[in-house]
């Protein structure tokens, strides 16, 4: 009774999530595009795009995705061999227990007619799968804990996981041994299917029993004369074999229960058996509800990823889908890592202490922001300025085990973060390269807005740049700035600039302009001096400084070897540096 | 001849026919190269940003390709400029190496400087030398005009990269004369292709490339050859955005260098992404010829090497 109305209880919990769930794809806006989506429209694209699928050739695109990478996960096999020996154990070990033990009643049944849970190949097969599990779960904490593999962060979500199926599989175990030395489970089988009564044969078959399978019993303890164990092994043979293998092909029950065996008849008398019958039903009905919250909920949303990437193109599938699709892919998404590892810019975390750098902790992020939670201005930046951290090289994309398309999530995520109006300042790097050549996909009136405010958030904090009358002072403003242009040994160069102006002359920047000074600020021989004067309004505050290519021409020729573009490398890092920290 | 080959972030994402090119090309004139995968950015994207996180990243690399002891072979000239410059820190700054040793050590990773950068330019010119290269040659150009263009990063500064007379450099023009092509002289050859400030400032960057592309055509140049990607999606994407905006109708089509050779070493054009190149160049086919005499030279080889190995075989 408790246990139906817990299965009940479980089984609700995980209809009502899994609703809940599958409705957010429907709602969770990503990109700007998206929000002008409704969800029932999207809902019926979804219904249209799937019909419109399954019954064109691109069924054959999904049954092969199908069939490679959902179940035999090839993507998972071509990044790391261990980690898909691990995956294959759990998730092979998992399904064949689910559907050959738990569902037995529903499933085995239907296709062994003669099904017995003691007989084999069940009970040979059941251990296995069992010990697939554990092996799995032990290479998943392998991998974690003492390989530490890199840039693989463990969540609460993460360890709850691989603790639940732990405590299902060895519970199982456990469960299994007690009954195979429990008197009481013995003698409850001989009064169901043996139909013994004369005391003889019933202490030849115990006897048998205790010598043979490890049963613990409380009046006969070995060793037995030949007879009697002959007796038994016939009455063994007649009564009980058809319906019960040797116990020995359980082999992982049977091996723990070897082990715990001295102390059988304490295990029995404190019915273990049941409590452990109990933990390992409670721990399965525990596993269904938390399904839908837990990393456990990517056994469907990986498939759907995987197979609705495989057919997804961007400008060919209708947006509406495709919002539904990222939507989606946040669930989808395992938390493996596999896209941290290969990200291309991650050494940016070692200066940088943004987590949002890291692909696979920007989901977590981004799902936030999706779900439309009021996310404060802090956090907000911080993902923006995660999500401007990438060369867009598409590694995540082309690792992810579950097919997300990562590169088109933080497209959509950066434009539409960058439309809320912080300055982001990695803008104003070759990291923009990317949305330059994406222009046409951005909204066009917003494009150049991000950049402007980027460059007038710094020129604000230059106060001398705006006076129209510069009184200066003889002495250096600001001597930490000249020794903070020491990172690289060439920057300090400036220092002998006799201003012939020969960098500003081979400037193309500069001779781009008719009236340079209007446009640019500052000229590089004048920020080569205002660096020297210690003048960091004046260098900071010039357009010249983010307009300047880097390519080296002033630098080359010039006559005093004065580092000029190293030197305005290196005004833009602090310039960087001087602003971000004030306005994170 | 092996080489750790680095591709960079933008090569694999967005110009795989530089990257499919560029392998068949090295393959045919018996270049090894070895792929590491734990390859990071160079840190050229970073470097507006923060000279540390620029620096870890290119010696991450050079770290990879030291521990297994191979010379590194740059495809983009950011890339290039980028480890080069990050090498010669390593090198020059005794406590700047200590200091990124220490953050590489994390990973079991140091960088002491044995090993070398190269962009597959010099090692073409270098390693293999033109005359081995006009050697295999299957056909050549006929009255093709090229505007050869350089790139900032693999020129300057010449103190720390080292790749050809950042003045008058000749390496790149002799590359693309080997394949028969002519390297017209065009006095912007050597600025910048406007890329750097390509979404960060696009009226300037496009000012500077339409300058310069114009210089091009104006010098009678019939395609721009270039061998870094930013320059050639800034030459190619970039030139076919610009001209739908402007009313410049006639663009000056960039062509990848591994393309152009490519083709005169015979190799079939779909490995080569002729096709994946946003302004067409499949007009420049019609200009390969076979030359009689190198055929002839190459039929009479071949002649003379089948009846060698009937003559093995027989013993």
């Amino acid at each position: 009774m408790f246990l139906t109305a817990s299965l009940y209880v479980a089984l609700a919990i995980f209809g009502l999530a899994l609703i809940y769930k599958v409705s957010t794809w429907f709602r969770f806006k990503i990109g700007i595009e998206s929000t002008q989506i409704s969800t029932p429209k999207r809902f019926f694209a979804a219904v249209k795009g799937i019909l419109s699928t399954l019954f064109s050739a691109r069924i054959l695109t999904l049954l092969k995705v199908f069939l490679l990478d959902v179940l035999l996960q090839f993507r998972i096999l071509k990044e790391d061999t261990l980690r898909w020996v691990m995956h294959i154990c759990i998730y092979a070990g998992f399904f064949l227990l689910l559907f050959m033990h738990a569902l037995d009643k529903y499933i085995t049944v239907a296709i062994w007619k003669n099904y017995y849970s003691t007989i084999n190949p069940f009970m040979f097969l059941r251990d296995l799968f069992g010990v697939l599990v554990i092996i799995g779960v032990a290479i998943a904490i392998y991998r974690r804990f003492i390989l530490k593999v890199p840039r693989l962060f463990s969540k609460a979500m993460d360890i709850y996981a691989i603790i639940l199926v732990a405590v299902i599989m060895l519970s199982g175990i456990f469960l299994e041994a007690t009954k195979m030395i429990a008197y009481s489970d013995y003698q409850r089988m001989v009064n169901e299917y043996s139909g013994l009564s004369d005391p003889q044969e019933l202490k030849a078959l115990e006897a048998y029993w205790v010598k043979e399978f490890g049963t613990v019993s409380p009046n006969l303890r070995g060793p037995f004369d030949e007879k009697t164990l002959a007796q038994g092994k016939d009455l063994h043979q007649s009564s009980c074999a058809e319906c019960h293998a040797r116990p020995q092909w359980a082999f992982a029950g049977y091996g723990t229960a070897k082990v715990i065996r001295p102390i059988g008849l304490g295990i029995d008398q404190a019915r273990l058996p049941s409590i452990l019958w109990y933990i390992h039903i409670l721990a399965c009905f525990v596993g269904l509800a938390y399904l839908p919250f837990s990393k456990m909920f990517h056994i469907f949303t990986s498939a759907l990823s995987l197979l609705a990437n495989s057919v997804m193109e961007k400008g060919k599938s209708s947006p509406a889908n495709i919002a539904t699709r990222q939507a989606l892919e946040l669930d989808a998404c395992t938390h493996c890592g596999t896209c941290s590892l290969r990200c291309s810019v991650i050494m940016a975390f070692e200066e940088i202490k943004n987590m949002n750098i890291f692909p696979s902790e920007k989901i977590a992020s981004i799902k936030a922001l999706a779900s439309g939670k009021e996310l404060s201005a802090g956090e907000l930046k911080h993902i923006q300025e995660g999500v401007y951290l990438c060369t867009n090289c598409y590694r995540c994309t082309v690792v992810c085990p579950v097919g997300i398309n990562l590169q088109d999530l933080w497209f959509n995520v950066r434009e539409t973060l960058l439309q809320k109006g912080y300055p982001e300042f990695f803008a104003l790097s070759p990291l923009s390269f990317y949305r330059g050549l994406m222009r046409e996909e951005t909204v066009q009136k917003d494009y150049e807005k991000p950049l402007i405010r980027a460059r007038e958030a710094i020129a604000s904090q230059c106060d001398l740049m705006k006076r129209k009358e510069k009184v200066l002072p003889l002495t250096p403003a600001d001597r930490p700035l000249q020794s903070g242009l020491n990172l690289s040994a060439q920057a300090k160069t400036f220092s002998v600039c006799f201003g012939c102006q020969t960098c500003t002359t081979v400037c193309p920047v500069v001779s781009n302009y008719e009236n340079p000074q209007e446009v640019l600020g500052l000229l590089p021989h004048q920020i080569m001096h205002a660096a020297g004067l210690g003048l960091r309004d004046l260098a900071f505050g010039s357009n010249m400084l983010w307009d300047c290519l880097t390519c080296y021409q002033c630098q080359e020729q010039c006559p005093q070897g004065v580092s000029v573009t190293d030197v305005l490398y290196e005004l833009k890092n602090l310039a960087i540096k001087h602003v971000r920290e004030k306005a994170l | 001849m092996e080489y750790a080959l680095f591709l960079g972030c933008n090569i694999p994402a967005r110009l795989n026919q530089y990257e499919t090119s560029a392998r068949a090309v090295l393959e045919k004139l018996g270049v090894g190269w070895v792929d590491i995968r734990e390859f990071n950015c160079c840190g050229y994207p970073l470097r507006n940003i923060d000279f540390k996180v620029f620096l870890l990243s290119s010696a991450r690399n050079l770290a990879l390709a030291e521990k297994k002891n191979l010379d590194v072979m740059a495809l983009c000239k950011c890339c290039y400029g980028s480890l080069k410059k990050a090498d010669y820190l390593m090198k020059e700054n005794v406590s700047l190496k200590k200091e990124v040793n220490g953050t590489l050590e994390k990973e079991g990773l140091k960088y002491e400087g044995r090993i070398e950068v190269k962009h597959l330019l010099s090692v073409l010119h270098k390693e293999i030398g033109i005359e081995a290269i006009k050697g295999k040659m299957a056909m050549t150009f006929k009255g093709l005009r090229i505007a050869t263009h350089y790139g900032c990063h693999a020129l300057r500064p010449s103190q720390v990269v080292g790749f050809d007379d950042p003045v008058a450099p000749s390496l790149f023009d002799q590359l693309v004369e080997a394949t028969g092509a002519e390297s017209v002289d065009w006095p912007m050859r050597l600025e910048c292709c406007g890329a750097p400030l390509w979404g960060i400032n696009d009226r300037l960057s496009m000012d500077l490339t339409l300058k310069k592309l114009a210089d091009g055509k104006k010098s009678g140049a019939d395609y721009v050859c270039a061998a870094c990607p930013y320059c050639h999606i800034q030459f190619d994407k970039v030139q076919k955005m610009i001209l739908s905006q402007t009313n410049v109708n006639h663009p000056l089509p960039s062509i990848l260098y591994t393309q152009l050779l490519g083709l005169s070493l015979g190799i079939d054009k779909k490995i080569l992404g002729l096709e994946m190149n946003e302004i067409s160049i499949s007009g420049i086919e019609e200009l390969l010829v076979k030359e009689p005499e190198l055929t002839e030279q190459k039929e009479l080889a071949e002649k003379k090497e089948p009846k060698k190995e009937t003559e093995s075989t027989k013993q």
